[in-house]
């Protein structure tokens, strides 16, 4: 039998900054080397989809242009869905703006408060300037000392709230994470993941790759066992990040 | 006129600036303009003043350097003395030294016609200090991101600069790309398009990286019939009517001929020029279009036009041939972002015969320091001659991130070698090249100046300042 899960992109034309595309490569090929089919579904503007046949959801980042052309959709249609899927434990990846819609808002320059979906605890303030440059930080999720590399380009701050639900996915070693501030990057709301780390993440972080896709299988199939692939190259580029920049 | 002394001191110290650093040896062609414009920070507008036939300002993403090469070319042949920053220095501090260079020792200019190949968000100081009589706008696409933040503000940048010129001044625009066309909407003076109208290349559905594709004066998305690659195409917009200009100066005709470059002619109403370009690459047919537009406009004669352009040779990187022995040889194209990287890829894959890869990648500010543009290329049409690959090869700084690309882009893993080294790498893959086959080596901006050291010490490139 052959093993198969259903990716969803959401708004692929409109949320396609700095290679994030790399991040469904990624996602596509560690799925044909251990034989299980990934069926790729893109969903934009006006389209419809049902939650219930999606194994795991990816989200880019855009210009705040077109962040504003879609957020409507969004807000209501298919973001409501998305958040009681992922309630439910559905694995999703959002990447940079992708992120801060799925917050609790994004406060402008003037003051102006725009409402994210809330499935986060966490909260976004434009900042005067762009926090960019590598990133190397620390995943407790993933055990022991797991570090992640990628590259954060970004202005907004984003904060996380108090309540237990949502925590930090890494902590900074290098770079400046989700403000700047706390050392702290990204955020977990049980298997979603938001972070501002382009590079794309996933090419060099295969553990993480991993990470969603035995979600996405534990949930469909109820095991999360997944076969190890030899990563020669994955590790030589986390590596050479590590070593270059920490 | 009589230029003010500490003009005078500027271009002095300018001067004995540009020729240590000949003397050292390095192209660094930015530092005597900075210092000369510390000293007398007028002296590139005074400089400029004085060119008889005014200047050409030439900018955007992609072949602005070679535009503005063909340019030159066209424009001597015509008989018509330049000063051009050639060395592809495309800041104010660069555009300076070119200047600087051009003038005698008392502060006069001899040059007919200004030709400046200028940065994108560097054309607003630009043109507060040169008046463009000619500005011509190639394309806009996704380059070196965390320069600017977005695509949009460069955007922005470029049409606020275009709101300021003079009334006299002419801009030209492709009218294929919708970015760069809406540039044209908002503006008072004379505007010339160019774009082509034949469809016998491209497709009816996009199939390379996305760009922008939305409409540019009311957001909603553009509908197209035609593509030719990233967003340049033939559009219109059903929400506000936008749509692609009509060209006064397209193509007709194109045959391309592989790695022998391309034929086509350039049509306006009333003329048609055949024109025979050596220089590979589908994307080439834009820039010597744009060339052809400049011509046009400034009254060259036919004569010129079809010489200039026949005998321009691939420029610094872009495509460049190497010779490196009887039977073998080797190419050098710059790649900086996945547009022109897939053009490249593209003419790579129509070689039928065997081929080496060498892909040079660094993260150097004059590279990106994001190289995450690498995933936006499309690497995996390498698929289909991995059969003629004999070796590939990864250099630079980011050669794991690169190797590691090409294996996510379906190429065996256990062919895929890098070697940090750059000069090591070059010296190694030519020499494995044999007889009868073809090695291009793809490298960024920085690892294309490192290469270029190595090659000039093999003997196989000329010095680029000197080109
Ligand atoms: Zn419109």
């Amino acid at each position: 039998m052959v093993t198969s899960l259903r990716l969803l992109h959401l708004y692929p034309d409109l949320l396609n900054l700095y290679g994030d595309r790399g991040n469904i490569i990624t996602l596509k090929r560690r799925c044909q080397w251990r034989n299980i089919e990934l069926a790729i579904t893109e969903a934009s503007l006006g389209d419809k989809v049902d939650f219930a046949n999606i194994d795991l959801v990816f989200m880019g980042g855009g210009s705040d242009r077109e962040q504003t052309l879609l957020f409507q959709d969004f807000k209501e249609h298919k973001g409501p869905a998305l958040v009681e899927a992922t309630e439910e434990g559905l694995p999703l990846l959002s990447v940079c703006g992708g992120y801060q819609l799925l917050g609790q808002y994004y406060k402008t320059h003037d003051g102006d408060e725009m409402p994210g979906l809330g499935l986060f605890d966490a909260w976004t303030e434009a900042g005067e300037s762009r926090l960019i440059g590598n990133v190397i930080a620390q995943v407790p999720m993933l055990g022991g000392k797991t570090t992640l590399v990628g590259f954060e380009n970004h202005s907004g701050r984003t904060y996380l709230g108090s309540s237990q639900s949502t925590t930090a996915l890494a902590k900074v070693l290098r770079g400046h994470g989700n403000n700047g501030q706390d050392k702290s990057e990204g955020a977990v709301y049980k298997n979603a993941l938001g972070t501002y780390l382009h590079g794309p993440i996933l090419p060099k972080n295969p553990a993480l790759a991993d990470w969603l896709l035995s979600k996405a299988l534990e949930r469909r199939f109820g095991s999360s066992q997944i076969d190890s692939l030899p990563d020669c190259w994955e590790q030589k580029a986390h590596q050479a990040i590590i070593k270059r920049f920490s | 006129m009589f230029p003010s002394p500490r003009l005078l001191t500027a271009l002095w110290v300018g001067k004995v600036a540009i020729s240590i650093n000949r003397h050292i040896g390095h192209g660094g062609t930015s530092l005597p303009g900075m210092v000369g414009r510390k000293i007398a920070p007028q002296v590139l507008s005074t400089l400029a003043s004085q060119l008889k036939k005014g200047a050409i300002v030439v900018t955007g993403t992609n072949g602005k350097t070679t535009t503005s090469k063909m340019i030159a070319a066209i424009m001597e042949k015509g008989g018509l003395t330049l000063t051009h920053n050639r060395a592809g220095a495309n800041l104010i501090s660069g555009i300076t030294t070119a200047f600087i260079h051009s003038a005698s020792a008392g502060g006069q200019l001899k040059s007919d016609l200004g030709i400046i190949e200028v940065d994108e968000a560097t054309v607003p100081p630009l043109t507060k200090e040169v008046k463009p009589r000619v500005l011509v706008v190639t394309n806009f696409f996704r380059d070196q991101l965390d320069r600017f933040g977005e695509l949009d503000k460069t955007v922005d940048l470029v049409n606020g600069a275009i709101q300021k010129l003079p009334p006299q001044s002419t801009i030209i625009l492709n009218a294929d790309d919708p970015l760069v066309a809406s540039l044209g909407a908002k503006y008072t003076g004379r505007v010339i398009y160019y774009g082509i109208e034949s469809r016998s290349y491209g497709n009816r559905e996009m199939t390379q990286s996305a760009e922008t594709r939305f409409c540019r004066l009311c957001g909603h998305s553009l509908d197209y019939d035609w593509y030719f690659f990233g967003q340049l195409g033939h559009y219109r917009c059903h929400h506000c009517g936008f749509q692609r200009p009509r060209p006064h100066i397209t193509i007709g005709d194109i045959s391309l001929k592989g790695e022998d470059g391309s034929s086509f002619y350039v049509e306006t109403q009333e003329n048609r020029w055949l024109i025979n370009l050596s220089t590979p690459g589908f994307y080439n047919i834009y820039n010597a279009l744009a060339a052809v537009a400049v011509a046009w406009h400034t009254k060259v004669a036919d004569q010129a036009i079809r010489l200039g352009l026949e005998g321009y040779k691939t420029n610094f990187g872009r495509m460049e041939r190497l010779e490196i022995g009887e039977g073998r040889k080797a190419f050098l194209a710059l790649i900086k972002n996945p547009t022109g990287c897939d053009e490249v890829i593209r003419t790579i894959t129509q070689n039928e015969g065997p081929k080496r890869l060498l892909i040079m990648i660094q993260d150097n500010a004059a590279d990106g320091r994001d190289i995450s543009w690498l995933w936006d290329a499309d690497f995996e049409s390498l698929e289909k001659v991995a059969s003629q690959l004999q070796s590939l090869t990864t250099s630079g700084l980011r050669g794991e991130d690169m190797a590691l690309r090409l294996t996510y882009a379906g190429l065996p893993v256990q062919q895929i070698e890098h070697k940090a080294n750059i000069d090591e790498a070059i010296r190694s893959t030519i020499k494995a090249t044999k007889t009868g086959e073809t090695l291009y080596i793809l490298p960024t901006y920085t690892a294309l100046l490192a290469a270029k050291t190595t090659l000039t010490r093999l003997g196989y490139s000329s010095k680029y300042w000197e080109e």
